[in-house]
């Protein structure tokens, strides 16, 4: 299901250095067309459908269609990502309508202090098994 | 051919940044997150400075970018002896089992950490019913830590609600790194959208100097100097032509973005490689390659050809596989399973099919049985969410494909496929670097170990996730436990080599002209046809990567000979992937996006070479279902029981094989 962006709905991320969708993509596809400040996906034959820039896009203005060489028309399928959960709205193309919601993290955004909490490193241990906070399993 | 070369007569200079650390971490997926959050942790004490380099953006970047539905390897209430016995198992029998065992008895700590950071995962009701994470939560179920029940899905398998997985991961790994930058004083220690092209040696002739790169988002060329690296890139996908044309071709199992760049690094560095000959071929949903071990495994779905038989049970297939591959057949593994599934297909018993329909119908009575019709119907209406998350967490095209046919998985089976084929060392496959182990597991040969955990031979240079070779079966979490292996003995490498100072053996302009070469190329010749596309001087990396996927399908066991292969078919195909490794050198980009797509190219290139050498050097069938050689179809376990090992010398473009005893060290 390669991307694609809306023309209506795109604003270029209001002409920011990067926009949201060319951030994300892990595969560099996603590229903004300076000339009329929309973004686009540059390479539709390397999109794995991962739908980062779907979900990240602020104005809702990625979606996907079905890769042309084996997917039928007439389906769509669209997420809502929150922070907490992630709503997905499935029509397919005899018209059967799917919503489904699903956690997606317990804890708020930018929360994660990763060393709180946690033993400081003994260098005794370094070059033994086990990690800076808590042994390898011993059976 | 004349050799082209780049003095910047005709595309623009970059600017060279020389970023200078102890311990560089290449690859920012699960592997290089858990290499950042414990390296740091150590470094922070004794002011060592850790960088990260991620050719994406960390948030979503490596395997596990989309999410994942499951976390494969959770030992939890099993044994590690058990998990190393499974693997060497679906492996059929050569596996290092120090490294196994060694990631066995680490990787719970990690996944008890994502909890910790905020995982949703699943755990068991008080009425023997799943809960998801936030249920568990508010039914106040403990953690994984404290002793909660996870939902097995498999023995070793737990499901999550994995949306935002990676995003979890990489949020503690830029902490990690955000707390080695206040410790240090160093400016910047992760870098995004930056793509390591090559190792470049030392002058002292052993060590590694340096790892070379572009940014793809602006005229800049890195070069990386450190004191160790660690490698945990992905593995290589795109390799063999895909089942689908045009736009799907990046519908791939394993994420199209794994370029074998960490194979590529390793390789020109001249690091042992093992067990290259393997590869993975999943078999998954047809076309979406939406995953099937839940539907196996929690949901108890059957296989089936379209006559509604078992292929695993067909007896002809079956005694004919155990004329071949022996016991191994007996053992049931994934290679083995394929096999079967292959045969019946051959047959035209195909289309294969997943029969969701019957598995929900016989789920759905069981849970009227037992809840009554009300409830019953509740708790089916749980489970089909729970079908349709499996692929909205880590494969939403195939629930898009379901969508598109109208596929409702309670009334409708689905077909499913074997995939072109993978390589990767993470997830059921372990091609990749032979690497010393933990060497402190009773009955570890001398072999296995030469001091530094997860260090290839290649001093100072480690190697995490996918690019470990001949131990897989570890997926996203042991990825993650490895790479903080691989964290803490490359910084006790450093510390124990305090006065090593990298000195690169190339110059920074060196460097720079041979990393934009594909640019001097394309100005310099655009001009000469009215469409810069078709022209005779160079080739684009669009070219590249179909000509290589022509000639690994054909030649080196692709779908398109139903991955069959023999001595004559490799030696023909090999002599053809010469030639294109030459015309590389003739490679040429318009842009930085096609720098990126020339060079992860060429990567897959070395990565698939490498490949159909080992199989060519194993004079055996050791992965029936993955490849077959038409000339040895068998398991031959008196000459090939052992590990196959290369090194390639990238100066003079030659390669050395030899045979490692394989030793049993688990019953």
């Amino acid at each position: 299901m390669p991307s694609f962006v809306i023309t209506e709905k795109c604003d270029g991320c209001k002409a920011q250095d990067k926009t949201a969708c060319q951030y994300i993509c892990p595969h560099d596809l996603m590229a903004l067309n300076r000339d009329i400040m929309k973004a686009y996906n540059q390479e539709p034959e390397q999109c794995w459908e991962c739908f980062n820039c779907v979900k990240i896009c602020p104005q809702q203005a990625i979606e996907t269609r079905g890769y042309s060489d084996f997917v039928p028309l007439g389906s769509s399928n669209v997420p809502m990502r929150g922070t907490d959960s992630i709503m997905w709205t499935i029509k397919f193309r005899n018209g059967i309508l799917k919503r489904f919601k699903f956690p997606i993290r317990t804890t708020a955004e930018g929360s994660i202090d990763p060393y709180a909490g946690k033993p400081a490193p003994d260098f005794a241990n370094l070059n033994k098994p086990g990690f800076f906070n808590g042994p390898a399993r011993t059976e | 051919m004349e050799k082209e070369t780049c003095t910047f007569s005709y595309c623009q200079k970059p600017a060279v940044t020389e970023v200078e650390c102890d311990l560089l971490i290449m690859g920012g997926g699960m592997a290089g997150c858990g290499a950042a959050f414990e390296g740091a942790r150590w470094a922070n004490e004794k002011g060592l400075k850790v960088v990260m380099v991620d050719k994406a953006a960390t948030d979503r970047s490596g395997a596990v970018a989309m999410g994942l539905s499951a976390i494969n390897t959770y030992v939890g209430e099993n044994q590690v002896a058990d998990y190393v016995k499974y693997v060497r198992n679906d492996l059929m029998g050569i596996i290092r089992e120090d490294l196994v065992f060694d990631l066995g008895r680490h990787v719970d700590n990690s996944v008890q950490l994502f909890e910790e950071w905020g995982l949703p995962i699943w755990k068991k009701g008080d009425d023997g019913f799943s809960l998801d994470g936030f249920q568990a939560r508010d039914a106040g179920k403990a953690s994984l830590k404290d002793g909660g029940t996870p939902v097995r899905s498999g023995k070793w398998q737990i499901m999550i609600n994995g949306e935002s997985y990676k995003v979890i991961v990489a949020e503690a790994a830029k902490k990690a790194l955000a707390t080695n930058r206040e410790k240090t004083g160093m400016e910047q220690n992760h870098f995004e959208r930056v793509f390591i092209v090559k190792a470049v040696m030392d002058t002292n002739g052993k060590n590694v100097a340096a790892a070379i790169g572009f940014s793809t988002r602006e005229n800049k060329i890195y070069s990386f100097k450190a004191k160790a690296m660690i490698c945990a890139t992905a593995g290589a996908v795109n390799c063999f032509r895909p089942r689908s044309v045009g736009e799907g071709m990046g519908r791939t199992w394993y994420p199209v973005f794994s370029a074998g760049s960490g194979y590529a690094f390793g390789m020109q560095a001249g690091a042992e490689l093992s067990l290259m000959a393997n590869r993975f071929v999943p078999a998954r949903f047809k076309d979406g390659y939406g995953p099937v071990d839940a539907w196996f495994l929690f949901f108890k779905a059957k296989a089936t050809d379209s006559f509604g038989e078992d292929y695993c049970t067909n007896k002809e297939y079956f005694d004919d596989a155990v004329a071949r591959y022996g016991d191994y057949a007996k053992g049931m593994g994934t290679a083995i399973r394929n096999h079967l599934m292959m045969r019946a297909m051959k047959d035209g018993k195909g289309p294969i099919l997943m029969n969701t329909h019957t598995a929900m119908a016989e789920l759905g009575k069981a849970f009227a049985d037992k809840l009554g019709e009300k409830e019953g119907k509740k708790k089916m209406k749980h489970l089909e969410a729970e079908a349709w998350e499996d692929f909205l967490d880590m494969a939403i095209g195939q629930a898009s494909i379901w969508a598109a046919t109208n596929i409702e998985p309670d009334k409708t089976p689905s077909e499913i496929m074997p995939t072109e084929p993978y390589l990767l060392g993470s997830h059921a496959g372990c091609a990749g670097f032979w690497v010393s182990g933990p060497g402190d597991l009773p009955g570890t040969p001398e072999h296995y170990s030469w001091g530094y955990n997860r260090m290839s031979t290649v001093p100072g240079l480690f190697m995490a996730g996918d690019v470990v070779g001949a131990s897989g079966h570890k997926f996203s979490s042991g990825s993650h436990a490895e790479g903080r292996i691989a964290a803490k003995s490359a910084l006790q490498y450093i510390l124990d080599h305090a006065d090593y100072k990298p000195s690169p053996k190339l110059s920074l302009d060196e460097i720079a002209a041979e990393l934009y070469l594909p640019f001097e190329m394309y100005e310099k010749y655009k001009v000469y046809t009215t469409d810069p596309t078709i022209n005779p001087n160079y080739i684009g990396p669009k070219s590249l990567q179909l000509r290589f996927q022509k000639i690994a399908d054909e030649y080196f066991g692709g779908v398109a000979t139903w991955y069959m292969t023999s001595r004559t078919m490799l030696e023909a195909g090999l002599a053809k992937l010469e030639m294109l490794k030459e015309d590389a050198a003739k490679m040429a980009a318009k842009d930085l996006h096609e720098l990126l797509r020339c060079f992860e190219n060429y990567h897959r290139i070395l990565s698939v070479e490498a490949h159909a050498r080992h199989i060519l050097f194993r004079e055996e069938s050791r992965y029936p279902g993955y490849y077959y050689r038409g000339d040895f179809n068998k398991i031959d376990d008196v000459n090939w029981k052992c590990f196959t090992n290369s090194k390639y010398n990238a100066d003079t473009n030659t390669w050395e094989f030899k045979k490692v005893p394989y030793v049993q060290m688990y019953p």
